[in-house]
């Protein structure tokens, strides 16, 4: 079974002064969430698509599939954790009470507020995950990264070529990720922020997948603004 | 719903834009599997085209021979993965009389509006055509194939019928699938091909006479003709039709030509020669076509040979490189849609 999982914890705090959750704000003619969702849903290979939002906005996301005409059984709206990596669990928590979890059964998470996610990105998150435990979805690096440890002189500049940056979907095999996990101790978890670390540091194998340099992560006003201008109506 | 259209700017200019589709009622979603390169795609892409025109039209996302699978239905009813044609030409209303290619107010994918180089295409149901026996890589030489079957409903419909001799001007990929689909269609009729060089003239060995441009006997004559050559070499090629051809024979004009183009009329008039003017088919002839390659699947060995490259593309860099190398190859370039 192949299971996506729309990571809609945040509660918007890095936006400003809106209370609403940044994955509900519009880009253009819908709300950001709804946008990223039809992207798991057109691609058809999904036996159950999650949308995993704090608690307190599980009602409002309901009213939006019903709005937006996606309330099938396609879509259940699941409750999020405290980090990141609980709204994962939580996911997979919901799957196993459900559904069961098969040795091969693949989770492919991605974050509600990358909206230009594309078909290829999710098929081919797919198909690595088929063949690894993980898998992480990236674009080569286009800046120096520069480290430093004590944020005031550099201790390392890495060379650019081996350098990638992060997006989503990351996938994972569900049971080895549930498993992972809960090997972990309560300092391992609150340091792994990001779940793909978790395979890296028990020495897994991590796939990695293309993603596109406009598959942007909308978190602050400055991104929503951006978004907005790129996002063009189609005139004719 | 947001999609990625690649849109031709300015001559070699491609930049991929983020479009809010509005999915219509009775659309389909369509992942593209083969995208076909044109000659009408690459008048855009050199920027061979009037100024104006550039500047009305663009940006726009080129190609309009495309063949793909269903990825989403939204009313459920076409299977997912089926596999379908897509039919560039999209008429506004219906007409008894006149054909929807030739209708004014019909829209032309790739000509004014956005063509096939997209992420996935929102199409409408009655725009697809499924096909089952045909491999992808053939089946995106249907669009070329239906313009044909609608140059030849014309001819049929025009044209006396003494049909003994049908001469074909143009050595390029519209003159081979002519000649192909009329040898096929007219089994009892002499297929003549005048093209410019005896090495294209070696691909096809299914007519029965070929004929360099430059060398053809002074006591030939066809009975009808059809001009596949467009572009400058149209005002030589008709003149010669209208030299070599019997009268009252039909003249099917196919190739499309930047310039206006100065004929022999007071020959057309001294020899009752009909001309008839073709552009682009619609959703009869895109059937007739599909008929055609499930009825003749020998046809599809032909236009294979007629595939002289296929580029896989992933991104902007391989789409440049498909219609760059498209301006060397002696026939069809397709595009492995991977994007």
């Amino acid at each position: 079974m192949i299971y996506a999982e729309i990571l809609a914890g945040g509660k918007g705090t890095r936006m400003g002064n809106t209370d609403l959750p940044k994955q509900f704000m519009m880009l253009g003619s819908k709300p950001i969430i709804i946008h990223t969702i039809e992207q798991f849903l057109i691609n058809g290979k999904f036996n159950k698509i999650l949308v995993c939002c704090p608690k307190n906005w599980i009602t409002y996301m309901q009213d939006l599939l019903k709005k937006y005409d996606l309330d099938n059984g396609d879509i259940v709206v699941v409750a999020g954790g405290s980090t990141r990596n609980e709204t994962i669990m939580n996911g997979c928590k919901y799957i196993e009470d459900n559904f069961g979890v098969g040795n091969d059964d693949i989770i492919v998470t991605h974050d509600a507020v990358r909206p230009f996610i594309t078909q290829r990105i999710i098929d081919e998150n797919i198909e690595a995950s088929k063949k690894a435990d993980a898998t992480d979805t990236v674009i080569v690096a286009t800046d120096t990264i520069v480290e430093s440890i004590d944020g005031k002189v550099i201790s390392n500049i890495p060379d650019r070529k081996t350098m990638y940056q992060g997006q989503t979907p990351q996938s994972f095999n569900i049971k080895k990720l549930v498993k992972l996990y809960n090997e972990l101790t309560d300092e391992e978890k609150d340091i792994l922020t990001d779940a793909c670390k978790i395979f890296v540091i028990k020495k897994k194998k991590v796939n990695l997948v293309d993603g596109e340099v406009y598959n942007i992560k909308i978190t602050t006003m400055h991104d929503l603004k951006m978004a907005n201008a790129i996002l063009m109506e189609r005139d004719k | 719903m947001i999609n990625q259209s690649y849109r031709l700017y300015s001559p070699k200019q491609i930049r991929i834009e983020q479009i809010d589709e509005r999915v219509k009622e009775n659309d389909v979603i369509i992942k593209p599997i083969y995208l076909s390169i044109c000659a009408a795609d690459q008048r855009y892409y050199t920027g061979n085209r009037d100024k104006e025109v550039l500047k009305k039209k663009l940006p726009m996302a080129l190609i309009h021979e495309a063949v793909g699978e269903v990825i989403y239905d939204p009313k459920g009813k076409i299977e997912r993965g089926t596999k379908v044609v897509l039919i560039p030409n999209t008429p506004t209303e219906v007409d008894d009389v006149i054909k929807e290619n030739y209708l004014r107010s019909s829209y032309f994918k790739s000509s004014g509006v956005d063509g096939f180089m997209q992420n996935f295409v929102c199409i409408d149901r009655g725009r697809i055509i499924p096909y089952k026996k045909i491999e992808d890589r053939i089946a995106v030489l249907l669009e070329l194939m239906s313009v044909v079957m609608n140059a030849l409903e014309h001819f049929d419909h025009y044209s006396h019928m003494r049909k003994q001799t049908l001469g074909v001007w143009g050595d390029g990929s519209l003159g081979f699938i002519t000649c192909l689909i009329l040898k096929k269609t007219f089994p009892n009729a002499r297929v003549v091909l005048f093209g410019k060089t005896e090495e294209k003239a070696r691909y096809f060995q299914f007519v029965d006479e070929t004929y360099q441009i430059a060398n053809i006997p002074d006591d030939l004559r066809v009975d009808h003709a059809f001009e596949c050559v467009g572009g400058l070499g149209s005002e030589a090629a008709i003149n010669q039709i209208i030299d070599y051809i019997n009268p009252e024979g039909s003249i099917a004009l196919m190739g499309v030509s930047e310039n206006n183009v100065p004929i022999n009329t007071r020959m057309v008039l001294e020899k009752g020669l009909t001309l008839l003017g073709n552009s682009r088919s619609g959703y009869e002839d895109f059937k007739a076509a599909i008929d055609f390659l499930e009825t003749y699947p020998e046809a599809s060995d032909y236009l294979n040979n007629i595939i002289s490259e296929e580029v896989i593309v992933h991104d902007v860099k391989d789409i440049n490189r498909a219609f760059e190398n498209d301006l060397n190859n002696e026939f069809k370039t397709i595009m492995r849609w991977k994007v």
